[in-house]
């Protein structure tokens, strides 16, 4: 298959540079990859896509789709052709990613204790306090370690400049790390002479590492009892919580399977209850404990934050750690960092108005049709308005929301998000993508290198989410410069090819 | 383990082992009608009868509906009959899932492709109509299944329960089997003992895949013979009595306590109904009437099953109530809907 015709669009492409449509040119780390590429007989790449897809539906790797009413089990979509970041790309953004996470859990901490941040004026006091995220429950509360966020999982979006932007901090229960484990497992079989050419970085030791962190937050020594806590097999996340689980070698438990006695939390097994020390929670805070929030919730453990509170069990990610992923707060995020390390941010935020300030609000409505607003309470894609690709009518509607309740809305220019090819019959076409690197924040911080890189499958569409059509790429952190030497004459791990 | 996990795990088992059960008693049955077709009209009904889906089956197909057609549809794909082949498929795959971490991914793979494939099947006209290959691969992969328990799985306590569900399961179905007799009708009372009577205790030899074991241990096909060989054999892997003397093995291993005490009612139910095969002779089941002691026998069975349940998975955890029972269809496949909602 050849790559003779692939236009970038003006787009900046992660695998080909800018130039001359007829003769694409690969980035240098995607070089051996095109090449690989260009040498497979006509037909093969397509038959390695669906040997791809087989695998992923045998393994039962799928999401459920609220609100969906057919098949409530769908596949997660899932292209082949890896992303590629190269090593001097990827370093200044694990660094990045470090600090953000460090002074968010700083910020976490303030904001429950002694809230210096709002009596030094750096973030103002009614964005905390009317940030439905905001548990006064949790205030005064001393989490294992003075950790609050264990697990994140940071969006990141690159522009038409090459530059890397968050666009959203995750740290309530960030999803989507199974994915990118499985997905390097096909894609090891699908181009294996190339990956090993290529010196990738590892994602498989994540689960080591994530046990190992949950095990930190145990409140006693000696071999802690570690649980998943999953809402059950309709969750959307379902399949990832098992597999975590599964990974980790601990149990899977839902809600039922808790109970509270004395202050500490034990799980009902054939020989009677069992003591639980750490529970890595897959539950949204309102549903974690019918007795502290959302009383008619039937997926919690009544009782649980009182124990967590007594520190007789901890919780990754402790109650409470939304309100510093709130929208609102994101815009305030290279001020945080600054108070509490006292360093300049090295990862930038996107350009954000906040609804609330009255010339921002002025702003916004001046230029709905070219800026994407958000409503600062939802998450997943849901409620966004695309200026660009809105027609009038939608705009004036949305306006109308803003005027009636400009707090809730925050507003950023629209992204040229950078592209990757995806394999659309027998060529290529660039799709919009993003990157969620997952890190995970303790004594030893890890960073999953690369992450899950999230496609828009829908041409032309910038929203990712895979509620909304998005898919999934495999993501390469290359170690080095790739080696150039390898030959591809032993690559026969797919059924032999015809020669047509 | 999690009495949840070990409730799923153990179901999980249970609703293989009879979907596999369902595939056997199709198969011989589909060779037994080409070698009788001209002496006597199809039955199918027996089927149906035997795994206790007689009015649910009315319900949907009417009356005096039993032919092939209706009867391996309701029988395999038919996902309003709970113990069809796709329904239990479905509900062995729904328990995997909310115990992934406990079973290795191959054994869930192997379940999750049982289930597309089963699925595949209920829209393709030619398995339909000619369902045997479809029936041979599916029992294979539930032998795969099996296989990959022993190979992947520490013999844990979850591998105890899956092997508790499996054999308690294995043995209500060999029941079923050895009671299709009684409802499979003979065109005139001569018939009894003649080829074509003879024929059909080998046909259900096949269904228990002991034919060829029972030949090796009796040699002429006599009635008493392969009543004896499917409840009472010692050895045989699909016999009543060797699923039992393996299932209090396991239900030991679990809770600990050695064999012949017992310290739960669980154990105290299963011994009995075990020793009461080890010490039974064929002669007094025969004077007591086949029927009915293989009546008494499920009953005995589903009790164990309900006193399990009680004791290790039960405790305030309403909805997790599973199909425990064949004999009340529409009731089953409504808490099936319970347990899988």
């Amino acid at each position: 298959m050849k790559c003779s015709s692939y236009d970038n669009e003006g787009f900046y492409d992660e695998v080909f540079c800018p130039g001359d449509p007829a003769n694409p040119t690969p980035r240098p780390g995607a070089r051996m990859l095109v090449e690989r590429i260009e040498s497979l007989m006509s037909g093969d790449l397509a038959r390695r896509q669906q040997a791809a897809e087989m695998a992923l539906y045998n393994l039962g790797i799928t999401f459920n789709v609220y609100g969906s009413e057919e098949a409530e089990e769908k596949i997660f979509p899932f292209d082949i052709i890896p992303r590629i970041i190269e090593v001097k790309e990827w370093l200044p953004i694990e660094k990045g990613l470090g600090q953000r996470i460090k002074a968010l859990n700083l910020f976490l901490d303030d904001i429950y204790h002694d809230q210096k941040i709002i009596r030094d004026g750096i973030v103002p006091e009614d964005i905390i306090s009317g940030c439905p995220a905001f548990r006064p429950e949790c205030v005064g509360i001393d989490p294992p370690l003075g950790i609050w966020c264990h697990i994140t999982g940071t969006d990141l979006v690159r522009d038409g400049d090459g530059e890397f932007y968050v666009l959203e901090d995750n740290l309530r229960c960030p999803s989507g790390v199974s994915y990118v484990i499985e997905n390097r497992h096909i894609l090891k079989r699908t181009f294996p002479n190339v990956f090993r050419a290529s010196n990738v970085r590892p994602v498989d030791d994540y689960c080591i590492h994530l046990l190992d962190s949950l095990q930190q937050l145990a409140p006693l020594i000696g071999f802690p009892n570690v649980v998943v806590l999953t809402p059950g097999p309709f969750n959307s996340a379902y399949y990832e919580h098992a597999f975590l689980a599964q990974q980790m070698g601990v149990e899977l438990v839902e809600g039922k399977d808790l109970f509270t006695q004395d202050g500490s939390v034990y799980m009902r097994t054939t020989r009677g209850p069992k003591r639980v020390d750490v529970i890595y929670r897959r539950i949204d805070d309102d549903f974690i404990d019918p007795l502290v929030f959302r009383p008619d919730s039937a997926l919690g453990v009544p009782g649980l934050m009182e124990s967590f509170r007594a520190g007789r069990v901890a919780l990754a990610n402790a109650p409470g750690t939304g309100v510093a992923d709130d929208k609102a707060v994101y815009a305030y995020v290279p001020d945080i960092i600054r108070y509490y390390l006292d360093e300049d941010p090295i990862l930038p935020n996107v350009p954000t108005y906040l609804c609330r300030r009255e010339t921002e609000l002025d702003h916004v409505l001046k230029n709905l049709h070219e800026l994407v607003v958000k409503p600062v309470s939802e998450s997943g894609g849901y409620g966004i308005l695309v200026g660009p690709h809105s027609t009038k009518q939608q705009r004036e509607e949305y306006a109308a929301k803003i005027r009636a309740n400009p707090k809730n809305y925050i507003a950023q220019p629209t992204l040229s998000l950078s592209r990757a090819p995806i394999i659309v019959d027998d060529h290529f076409e660039g799709r919009h993508v993003d990157l969620r690197p997952f890190i995970l924040h303790g004594p030893d911080p890890y960073i999953l290198p690369g992450g899950l890189t999230r496609v828009a499958l829908k041409k032309g569409s910038l929203v990712v989410n895979s509620s909304q059509g998005g898919g999934s790429k495999d993501t390469w952190v290359l170690e080095t410069e790739p080696d150039r030497a390898v030959t591809f004459t032993d690559e026969a791990v797919l059924p032999p090819v015809e020669h047509e | 383990m999690l009495s949840r996990a070990a409730n799923s795990i153990y179901w999980m088992s249970r609703y293989i082992e009879r979907a596999d059960n369902v595939a056997r008693f199709i198969t011989v049955n589909i060779h037994l009608m080409l070698d009788l077709s001209v002496e006597t009209a199809s039955q199918w009904m027996p089927l149906i009868v035997t795994t206790g889906s007689g009015k649910l089956f009315q319900k949907h197909y009417g009356e005096n509906a039993g032919t092939q057609e209706n009867v391996l549809r309701f029988l395999i794909f038919d996902e309003q009959n709970p113990n069809s082949i796709a329904s239990c498929v479905r509900a062995a795959r729904e328990n995997a899932r909310s115990v992934r971490q406990s079973i290795s991914s191959e054994m869930w793979e192997t379940i999750n492709r049982l289930h597309l494939s089963a699925r595949r099947a209920s829209t393709d006209d030619a398995i339909h109509e000619a369902p045997y290959d479809f029936l041979e691969e599916f029992k294979n992969a539930n032998h795969l299944f099996i296989g990959l328990t022993e190979n992947t799985l520490t013999n844990n306590e979850a591998w105890h329960w899956i092997r508790l569900g499996r054999l308690l399961e294995r043995a209500d179905q060999t029941s079923r089997i050895v009671d299709v007799k009684y409802y499979f009708v003979l065109p005139t009372i001569e018939y009894v003992g003649m080829p074509y009577d003879n024929l059909h205790w080998a046909a259900l030899l096949k269904s228990a895949t002991a034919f060829e074991m029972y030949r090796k241990r009796y040699q002429r096909i006599a009635p008493k013979w392969v009543t004896e060989f499917l409840l009472l054999d010692r050895e045989f892997p699909r016999s009543i009595r060797s699923c039992l003397i393996k299932s209090e093995k396991s239900l030991h291993a679990i809770t600990g306590s050695p064999i012949g005490t017992f310290q739960n009612p669980a154990e105290q139910q299963l011994g009995r109904l075990r020793s009461d095969f080890d010490f039974v002779r064929i002669d007094e089941i025969i004077d007591f009437g086949l029927h009915e002691y293989l009546d008494t026998f499920q009953s005995r069975l589903i009790g164990i099953g309900s006193t399990i349940f009680d004791e290790f998975f039960a405790v305030k955890m309403p909805g997790q109530q599973q199909n425990q029972s064949q004999s009340s269809g529409a009731a089953a496949a409504a808490t099936t809907e319970a347990a899988t909602a």
